[in-house]
Parts: C-alpha cells; structure tokens; sequence
C-alpha cells in the first residue's frame, strides 16, 4: 500500500519536451509561472491558454496525469473561487438572505480559479518530463552562480538527489517497520486521531535510528569512492544545448514578448 | 614490489560512557603484519568482532593506525598528499548493498567514481560501459537499483568500483547479506576479476567456502592474525580453526569427520569434487 507512493512524478516515454535540456525546462516554468500575473484581460488568458496546450500537447503524456496534481489543491480552490465571488464589491448579480454574488466577483473568481490551475498544470509539465536526476543536474548548472554568495550549489543538488535515491529504501523500511510492529499487536488503524498519531511513533523511532545508519554508511561508501564534494568533478553526461533548446529559448522568448505586449494593450 | 604492506599495525577503538568520558580503549586490531602482492586473492577470515573490517578500513585510508604504517604502492596511508591516490588504486566494496548506492539509475551509479576523480566524460563512458560488462551487469545499465536483486546490487557496487580502474578490491563481507544464488554470482564475478583482469582482491568473509578460491588465508581473532596460510593449510588445521569459532567448509568437515571416524582420507580436501574422487577410488 505504501509503496504506491510515487515521488518526481516523472512518466516516461519520447517527447521533445523529454530531450529538451532542464535547464530550458526551469527557465521555461519560471518565465510561464512569472507570466501569468502580467495580465488582467481575457485575450491574456487566451494566449496563456493557447501555450499551455501546445505544451501539453508536445509533451506526449496522457492529459489525465496533469490534472492529477489539481486534486490535491481542489479544496483552496473551492474555498478562493467562493469567497472571491461572494466579497468582491461590484454590481449585483443574485442576492440572497445577506449573500451578494457580484459580475466582477464571479469574474474574478473565475480568473483566480484559472490562474491557479494553470500554475499548477505548467509545473507538472516539467516533473512529468524530466527525470529527478537530471532536474537536479540543470538545478546545480543554472544556479552555479550562487557560489559567488558561498551557497554551496553542488552539495545541495547532492542531497536532492540522494534523497530521491533514498525514497523507495526508507519507504520499503518504513512497510517493514509497520509489519513488524504489527507482528506484535500494535494497533495503527483504531481510535481517533491523537492516539493514531501516538501510534506512529513506535514506527518513528526506528525509521530514524536506522535513516542515520544508512547515512553513515552511506558517506562512508562515497568517501571509498574518492567523493570530496564538486571540486574538479566532472560529469558523466555533462549538460549541453543542442539546437533544440535554442529554439526552444525562442519560443519562450516570443511567448513573453505576447504576454507583456497583451498586459499593455489590453 | 608489494601492494599493500601492514608493518606492527594497531587500532584502538575510544570507548566512552553515556556522558561522553574517555572510559578506555578498545584495541581493534592488535600488531598486524600483512604484505600483499599484486594479483594476490586474499581471504581474511574470522568471527563477528575480531577485527577484520576494521583492518580492511586501513586499507584505503579510511581509517589511519594508532601504531604502525600501512604502504600501499609505498605511499603511507596517513599522507593526506596521496589520499585520492590510495583510494584510487583500493576500492572497496561494503556489506549492505543498498546503503552504498549513489545514483537513480545503474548507469550514474557506476559512473560516481569516475566523476570524483575528474575523468573526462567520453572516458567515463567507456570505463562505465568495460565495468558493466566485466560484471555481467551491461543489459541493466538503465534499471533503477531499488529493482535489483541483491546479488545484482552488490555486483553494480562492484562494477561502480572497478570504473575507477583499481590495482585492488576490497570487499568487506560482500556476500552476508544475500541469498545463496546471489552469493555465488558474486563470488563467480570476483573470482574473474582476479583471473582475468589481474585485480588483487582482499575478500573479506565468514563464509568459509567462498574462501577456498584464495590463494592464501588469514585468519583473525581477537584482532591478531591467528592462521596464515592457503586454503589447504588451513583447512587441514580443524582444531586451531574451531578455537577461532570458525567452522570447516563442508566438504572440509566431512573429509576431517570421515578420517576422525578411521577412513583412509588424505589430508587437505576443499571441495565436493575433490571428496567425490577420492571416496570413488
């Protein structure tokens, strides 16, 4: 059961999204997620509309993957559509008991809604196509100018990535603790919620005691393997542009040129 | 020239009480000489606690000794010049196969050496590709380690070693976390590595078959080396080897139990087949 848990949510086939460089892929959702606030009018939402789509489209994955991410999120959207509709002053659309509906709260609820969804949506897009390991990788690239300021970029990416190596190991640990547990009369699934949480520590407990094991054993491992952190590394398949990800910079370009000319015009 | 060379080698262990006091000292391994020669198979044996992972510790410099010097390639183990050097040239491989992996996928796994030592990218590749193959392990270069087998597993930590182009291996109890299948396929692809490739290998065991391959023995205990010898010599010693709790392999035993019992059994049998030749004579 616990093991259905599925982190990075990558998905895996052949697109041009999936070869493009994740350094492009970054950029792009920044520039996509920063684009979306320079704009009030509906053509705005209609050129955003219209690049999402495409995106969707050129990435290959199976539509309802995306909106996988809106279901944790549904109910702040509920809740951010109803009380953008219900507050916004305005001209009055239905009234009831003390309740005013206003055309420009509905209007802006909408908008919001929308807004949201697309966030959402425009970040799934790069998970679903870039693999954790390489999402790390253009992560270290693109921000090794942080070093300046002594963020040390490349130890941070390290244990992004060992991180996500170590999720399915603590997750199987975590399965066996619970059996184990369970083997023994612990009981994790009566009472209410306080006592189902003290039961949890029975299962904490152990699961850190042997995270911080696998830690050591785990630095160790490296130090054999010659690791002295990202001085003089290189790198296996170091990240380079292809024509691709120039076109690709373009595109992204020329999206952000329609967008702001969109927000001035309209 | 030899490899490696312990000379009066110790380590003594810092033993503190629940505050954190110096309580005394725990002497892991107790004046140890060894000289290992190149293309050496070496079988260190001996039961839980007698000091033998943390002698193989001081073989890549991840431990230093109290007393004594380690040379490995004639370089001192303590000289922070030749740290990378020594790792280098001694790789070692662990016990649990799923604390030591590094990358999400096989493939960046074994390329991790290389990339600490600054080895160019196409060379990564080639080196990476030659690893995989010499393990057997070429057709899951992009499978996710946490779906191998153990035996898989630890054969890829061993391959991840092998990318660094060692003169040696170490291998710190490789096999006591795997199943009997996994267990022969790595045994079966360290023996090849020795035969082949010319790797000095240091296998670090309890499991007395597996170190029947060895050309030479050391037994320890109590953080002493008790026995040396090759696997014959020590073999024939049943009683010397059952004073350090460790048991005969099984055609061994059964060799050393039938001659007990009166048969005419010639000393120093190892394997089945040995036993097989001389009960069908």
């Amino acid at each position: 059961m616990i093991r259905d848990i599925t982190l990075g949510q990558y998905y895996p086939t052949d697109s041009v999204l999936h070869r493009l460089d994740p350094r492009v892929k970054l950029c792009g959702t920044m520039v996509y997620v920063i684009s979306l606030f320079l704009f009030q009018s509906f053509t705005g939402y209609i050129v955003a509309t219209v690049f999402l789509v495409s995106m969707i489209a050129l990435s290959h994955v199976p539509v309802k993957f995306m909106f996988r991410g809106l279901k944790a999120i549904i109910f702040i959207l509920i809740f951010t559509g109803i009380l953008n509709a219900f507050l916004t002053p305005g001209r009055e659309l239905v009234s009831f008991w003390k309740i005013t509906i206003t055309i420009e709260g509905v209007r802006l609820a909408a908008f919001l809604v929308l807004r949201i969804i697309y966030l959402i949506i425009g970040s799934s897009i790069m998970t679903l196509t870039t693999t954790p390991s390489n999402l790390t990788d253009g992560l270290e690239k693109s921000l090794g100018w942080l070093k300046i300021f002594r963020i040390p970029v490349h130890e941070i990416a390290m244990m992004m990535s060992i991180a996500l190596t170590f999720i399915p190991v603590l997750v199987e640990e975590t399965d066996r603790i619970i059996k184990a547990q369970q083997a023994r009369g612990a009981d994790f699934e009566s009472g209410n919620i306080i006592r189902r949480a003290k039961a949890m520590i029975p299962i904490l407990v152990p699961l850190f005691v042997s995270a911080f094991r696998r830690a050591n054993d785990l630095a160790v491992a490296m130090e054999a393997r010659c690791y002295h952190g990202g001085d003089g590394r290189t790198k296996m398949r170091p990240l380079k542009y292809a024509a691709r990800d120039y076109i690709a910079y373009l595109v992204l370009l020329g999206y952000l040129a329609a967008i702001i000319a969109v927000g001035i015009i309209f | 020239m030899s490899l490696i060379n312990a000379n009066k080698v110790s380590f003594e262990y810092v033993r503190r009480d629940k505050n954190g006091e110096v309580e005394g000292f725990k002497r892991a391994v107790d004046d140890v000489d060894l000289d290992i020669r190149q293309g050496d198979f070496i079988a260190v044996l001996g039961p839980n606690g007698s000091g033998k992972s943390t002698l193989a510790k001081h073989f890549n410099s991840l431990l230093h000794p109290t007393e004594g010097v380690v040379y490995i390639d004639g370089w001192d183990t303590k000289d922070a010049d030749k740290l990378w050097d020594i790792r280098k040239a001694v790789g070692m491989v662990f016990q649990n196969p799923e604390n030591q992996m590094i990358g999400t996928i096989v493939e960046e796994d074994v390329a991790f050496a290389p990339e600490n030592i600054g080895v160019e990218p196409e060379e990564i590749r080639q080196r990476v590709k030659e690893s995989l193959v010499m393990v057997e392990m070429y057709d899951k270069r992009k499978s996710s380690p946490s779906r191998l087998s153990g035996g898989q597993k630890q054969r890829v930590a061993i391959a991840g070693v092998l990318a660094m182009h060692p003169e040696c291996i170490v291998l710190d109890e490789p096999t006591a976390m795997l199943d009997p299948e996994g267990r022969s396929e790595v045994i079966r692809a360290v023996r090849a590595l020795n035969d082949v490739e010319n790797i000095t290998i240091i296998l670090i065991t309890h499991n007395m078959e597996e170190a029947i391959y060895a050309d030479c023995i050391y037994v320890m205990k109590d953080g002493h080396i008790a026995m040396q010898g090759t696997p014959r010599e020590i073999f024939s010693r049943a009683k010397e080897l059952e004073e350090c709790r460790l048991a005969l392999p099984q055609a061994a035993r059964l060799a050393y139990e039938l001659r007990r019992a009166g048969l005419d059994i010639p000393e120093g049998i190892l394997t089945r087949e040995e036993l097989c030749r001389v009960l069908c004579r």
